[in-house]
């Protein structure tokens, strides 16, 4: 049975179902696990979903398209192993992207995880949209190919193609060139990072990406990346290492952050507004950078930080992660993760959540006009913010 | 003619309404030993409303109603027996009012104790709520109905003394409230109007609580734990006497486990102390292990470990890691405190002789009244014999409760029937005249107190 | 087995007595000192026995190198006198027992960083100072298996540590190091003190891991920026065993701008942190360790200290959180050691 070749068999029985899983570190709700939050139903929750999931790898219970949805409703942003007390805990995400795998090699998937995989095989993104559209976003702007620069600017497959998600692409690339940062972008010869296709399961995909991703950048003597998407950060901070993949990897608010310090970007003319900030599960949980983002927003002057009572890594997903920006098994209610986050930004009396992540980016301001807020909060990436206090367009 | 299905789809929505395997699989587990058993229909309600139109639905269609909180009773309480609607309550979980004069909170009864305690320190960091070892998310509703204890036991009793009224939907789906609620003025107290006894101890069989109103005790600015170690089990009772007179003690627990090793062959006490000054601190600290318990430190008899800040949410978890098996389950028992050394011994040597490193605890319920003890038990969820050991080491543990003189606290169907064959003749025939009263159906979370 | 070298004749001789003149916690008549410890080496019952704190000072103290602090602790249990409560000791001797697998020996033919039993603050070890340092006791789980059980001279166990020391080192001894580069100065004091004065061979030679953090820095001197920090050492109790490394600590702090501030309770004279006295069984321990620890940090604040300076994790535990109550950062020496050089530490959010 495929329990006996499944990596984790001698720990997903572990599992007590305690249910610390469902909180945030601050233990305010039990609204943490997006999937959770979303149907408070017990087959999504953390705890849940691996107990069905033994019970599926037994035998004892029959693959369907509603355990699928139940498996691949995870959007990996790791509060549970956050919050889980037993010393398994860094493995809960692992024991679901493994399970995926599993079900991946007996081609029983969801359908719209399939389509979100072939589109990225055909056209290296998950949107289905043609490769030779990649750089349309670069329309109108002053941003290079990559021929040899200091540093790649790697935009990724939701900077490039989603139209509110360019917004920041654009802004970011403006920023760079203002500071005079010595960088270029690899336009329709962009690929999908794969951290999506990881965390989905099919790591034979994964693999490919990885590996003609490195093997392009080498070729162009790439050194420095630098990232507009967390995701995009993790992967190749993370992941590409496993395939010799050895690069400098910044997510970009890192570098801006440098920049700032150094009188490189110009940010005297202020953000007059009280802002909130989300922290993306990539740059957060997984990668522990809470700060720089933050240091950021308090450089500019009449700029005002207040917090969500979760913030950090207490932090609600947006719910996008694990390709569900794209697969949306969460949206649809106002119980969603994203609409939740952005009623607990509303909340603050921010009028400007503040993001650093596209997928973000383009859940909360999906979800911002689901819960008519428009008019009373902004959804604006970091890049955008400081790219408006430099009165740049 | 409708399905059962349809039907509640209509009360809730389809989201909140399966019959699919996967809902009744996960729903049909409790946590510990208790075998599955199935429902044929999983529900969460979010209003009373709600709850009165689905009882009323397994009334007309003869379906068994089995209420879930938290699902932590590791006695099997919410495991559907004999199949029917599985009603998960969690949904309805708004704290609706918080009295900082009455010191009372009115919850739903989907409320989690972490929620609770959160909305406490965040809103009114003034005032805290009994909370009881078990994991954060068990309900507080849960806790109560079942006799729990928290860690303000030892001043004010079982969690189920610190009720002001309920809100709830009886067997035949009428609501009903008790306590000051009742006669439409605010949930600030509980007698002297007739008692809400109906619903404790009950195991779900006698109405779903929707609503109530808990008391709130004063939350010092200063709260710790201090730690005391002795080696003869024999002087845990005097010391938990003398310490319970000094009355400047929030929680006393005396515990001996052999993982880790250090506390092998040993009894620890954790001792909460609160103070609102480092002056208040430092008095009931020399009042307790100086004046009262100095005498066992000189003889060499007992010895002081220090007092940590902070009061940590529980971590009860860990114990199921023990045998790396995620499991475990224990039995509770209300106990006089005089008992204890005898529940520690006749307890290490059951768990010893069913291979399993043994874990017992007690709790002291109001000022040495009486106490919790419970003798946990870990298994290996993918090793069927650990499970087998566990639950024969179960049993011969309910019944040395009523050997040693005790009664077993929260018992699932093995502890009921030991206690029904108990029972005096004339309390067992009131109670199944209430149950017949209150559930003509007998929908009530059946295989409960049967045989009543 | 394993015998004390303790010479009567030393004591005798010694002009200062410093052992118990130097005492801060034993009040004695001057010149009683080497009568006392000979009655002690004889057999016989000794208010000092039933007095002292175990703070380690007096193996500091002895000009004549001749262990008063170790032979206290193997008369105490000759006679029966623990400093501590019985239930306390069977605790701790409990504690030590690893009751995990043993652990996976990887032979390392090279210098190695031994956690000991602290495994828990391996995040501590990171960043340029312990780049290419292979470190050994990373598992919280068979952590006791390189336990140096000095820790049982606080419950007058000599027979403990005689007992199991030899598996330890043997333990050790299986990752086949050259040098071992002790986390904690207890275990320093182990190899280095102890073991020699009982007679315990040790195959490897320890290093101070003040020693190694003053030698790495140096070597990385051009990355050092100066911290700019007030500070305070809590000096733990078993850096007695050690003093001719106990120079490292003004060393280290010279080398990375700290300014050690000018305190009473400071090097020779400095305080325990009290963590065991609390326990002690003598009557008024409990206010005694309290004393103390006021005492000390009383001290720390007249001088203006920011951040008060751990070895010792023991220390840290006991005193970490009422320095930080008072205004004043704990820190671990390494910590300091990487905020120095630029790094993040990871106990520390810097915020300058």
């Amino acid at each position: 049975m495929p329990m006996d070749t499944y990596e984790f068999n001698d720990v997903i029985h572990r599992c007590f179902r305690c249910g610390y899983c469902k909180f945030p570190t601050n233990w305010m709700d039990v609204n943490n696990c997006p999937p959770y939050a979303r149907f408070r139903m017990e087959p999504y929750s953390c705890g849940g979903r691996l107990w069905l999931t033994r019970a599926w790898l037994n035998e004892a219970l029959d693959w369907s398209e509603h355990l699928a949805e139940i498996l691949y409703s995870c959007t990996t942003c790791r509060n549970c192993e956050v919050k889980c007390p037993l010393s398994f805990n860094a493995d809960i995400v692992n024991m679901v992207v493994a399970a995926r795998s599993e079900m991946i090699e007996q081609g029983k998937v969801p359908r719209a995880v399939k389509k979100f995989l072939e589109n990225i095989d055909l056209h290296g993104n998950p949107y289905g949209s043609g490769r030779s559209k990649r750089n349309a976003w670069m329309e109108g702007t002053e941003t290079q190919g990559y021929n040899g620069q200091e540093h790649l600017y790697y935009v990724g497959c939701t900077g490039s193609y989603d139209t509110r998600a360019q917004k920041s692409a654009r802004a970011l690339g403006m920023l760079l060139g203002k500071a005079g940062v010595s960088f270029g972008v690899l336009g329709n010869e962009e690929n999908c990072d794969g951290n999506e296709v990881h965390k989905l399961g099919e790591t034979g995909l994964f693999e490919m990406l990885a590996q003609g991703n490195i093997e392009h950048f080498n070729s162009l003597g790439a050194k420095k990346i630098i990232t507009l998407s967390p995701h995009a950060y993790n992967a190749m901070k993370n992941l590409y290492p496993r395939y010799s993949g050895d690069f400098q990897v910044f997510h970009y608010t890192r570098l801006l952050l440098e920049l700032i310090k150094e009188g490189r970007l110009d940010v005297s003319g202020g953000f007059d507004a009280q802002v909130t900030y989300h922290d993306p599960c990539f740059l957060g949980r997984w990668n522990e950078e809470y700060e720089t983002p933050r240091r950021i927003l308090t450089a500019l002057p009449s700029l005002r930080l207040v917090e969500m009572d979760k913030n950090r890594d207490a932090a609600l997903c947006c719910g996008g992660g694990a390709g569900n920006f794209e697969i949306d098994l969460l949206g649809g209610s106002n119980s969603s993760p994203a609409r939740r986050r952005v009623r607990q930004a509303a909340e603050t009396g921010a009028t400007v959540l503040a993001v650093a992540c596209p997928k973000c980016l383009v859940m909360l301001e999906d979800a911002l006009k689901a819960e008519e807020l428009e008019g009373k909060l902004a959804i604006k990436d970091i890049a955008e913010i400081l790219a408006e206090a430099g009165g740049i367009q | 003619m409708k399905s059962i299905y349809q039907a509640l789809v209509d009360i809730v929505d389809a989201e909140h309404a399966s019959d699919r395997p996967e809902e009744l699989y996960i729903y049909s587990f409790d946590l510990g030993t208790a075998e599955p058993h199935r429902p044929d229909y999983v529900v969460a309600p979010r209003t009373t409303g709600q709850v009165q139109e689905i009882v009323r639905l397994a009334n007309r269609e003869k379906v068994p109603v089995v209420p879930l909180g938290g699902g932590l009773s590791l006695a099997g309480l919410a495991v559907p027996l004999r199949g029917g609607i599985l009603v998960d309550l969690k949904r309805m979980d708004s704290i609706l009012e918080v009295n900082e004069r009455g010191r009372y909170a009115v919850l739903e009864c989907g409320v989690s104790q972490a929620q609770l305690t959160s909305y406490l320190a965040r809103h009114h960091p003034r005032l805290t709520h009994s909370e009881p070892g078990a994991p954060p998310t068990a309900t507080v509703a849960g806790n109560v109905l079942i006799h729990g204890q928290g860690d303000l036991a030892q001043p004010y009793g079982f969690n189920s003394d610190q009720i002001n009224g309920l809100e709830v939907v009886l067997p035949t789906g009428e609501v009903c409230r008790f306590g000051s609620c009742a006669i439409g003025v605010s949930w600030f107290t509980n007698h002297p109007l007739p008692d809400v006894g109906l619903f404790f101890g009950w195991c779900g069989t006698t109405g779903i609580v929707t609503r109530l109103s808990i008391r709130l005790y004063p939350a010092k600015r200063i709260r710790g734990v201090g730690q005391f170690v002795v080696e003869d089990e024999e002087l845990v009772p005097e010391i938990i006497g003398k310490i319970t007179a000094t009355q400047m003690a929030e929680d006393v627990i005396a515990y001996s486990r052999a993982i880790p090793p250090f506390g092998l062959g040993l009894q620890h006490f954790t001792v909460n102390i609160a103070a609102d000054s480092e002056k208040e601190l430092e008095f009931k600290q020399e009042l307790i292990w100086d004046d009262t318990l100095g005498e066992y430190i000189s003889r060499g008899d007992g010895g002081y470990l220090g007092f940590t800040r902070g009061l940590e949410h529980p971590q009860i978890s860990k114990t199921s890691d023990y045998k790396k098996g995620g499991g475990f389950e224990y039995v509770g028992s209300i106990m006089p405190i005089e008992k204890y050394p005898e529940c520690y011994r006749k307890g290490r040597e059951i768990s010893e002789r069913h291979d399993i490193p043994y874990t017992v605890t007690g709790r002291c319920i109001g000022v040495g009244h009486s106490m919790m003890f419970a003798w946990t038990y870990a298994f290996n969820r993918a090793d069927p014999e650990t499970m087998n050991q566990a639950r024969k080491a179960l049993h011969e543990t309910d019944d040395l409760v009523l050997e040693l003189g005790g009664v077993i606290w929260k018992p699932g169907t093995y502890g009921q029937q030991l206690i029904i064959d108990r029972l005096d003749p004339g309390t067992r025939e009131l109670m199944r005249r209430i149950k017949a009263v209150l559930d003509p159906g007998g929908i009530m979370n059946p295989g409960n107190w049967e045989g009543i | 087995m394993f015998a004390l070298q303790f010479d009567e004749d030393k004591c005798l001789r010694c002009e200062g007595q410093d052992c118990l003149a130097k005492c801060q916690y034993i009040h004695s008549e001057p010149g009683g000192a080497g009568k006392e410890m000979v009655k002690i080496a004889r057999g016989e019952d000794s208010f000092v026995l039933h007095e002292c704190v175990t703070c380690y000072g007096c193996e500091e103290y002895c000009p004549m190198g001749n262990h008063p602090f170790y032979l206290i602790v193997e008369r105490q249990e000759v006679l029966g006198i623990s400093p501590v409560p019985r239930p306390l000791i069977k605790r701790a001797v409990n504690l030590g027992v690893p009751f995990r697998g043993e652990p996976a020996a990887k032979e390392i033919n090279g210098p190695v960083l031994n956690m000991a039993a602290f495994s828990e603050l391996t995040p501590l070890i990171q960043g340029k100072l312990f780049e290419g340092l292979p470190v050994i006791s990373t598992d919280g789980r068979k952590m006791f298996h390189y336990f140096c059980q000095l820790m049982y001279l606080h419950y007058g166990r000599s027979s403990i540590i005689n007992e199991r020391l030899p598996g330890i080192i043997a333990t050790i001894e299986r990752h086949r190091p050259t040098k071992v580069v002790c986390f904690h100065d207890e275990c320093y004091g182990t190899y280095a003190s102890y073991c020699p004065a009982v007679g315990i061979d040790v195959p490897f030679t320890p290093i101070h891991f003040y020693e190694y953090l003053y030698d790495r820095l140096t070597q990385l001197k051009e990355l050092i920026r100066p911290v700019g920090l007030k500070v305070a050492y809590q000096r733990p109790c078993s850096s007695r065993l050690s003093p001719d490394k106990h120079l490292f600590v003004g060393e280290i702090f010279r080398l990375i701008g700290a300014e050690e501030v000018r305190r009473e309770y400071v090097d020779e004279n400095a305080l325990c942190c009290g963590g065991t006295i609390q326990g002690q069984r003598r009557e008024g321990s409990r206010k005694r360790a309290a004393g103390i620890q006021n005492r000390n940090i009383e001290d720390m604040k007249k001088a203006g200290a920011e951040v008060c300076v751990f070895n010792c994790p023991a220390c840290l535990q006991t005193l970490g959180g009422m320095v930080a109550r008072e205004g004043i950062r704990p820190v671990h020496m390494s910590d300091l050691c990487r905020f120095a050089i630029g790094e993040t530490p990871a106990g520390w959010e810097v915020t300058r």
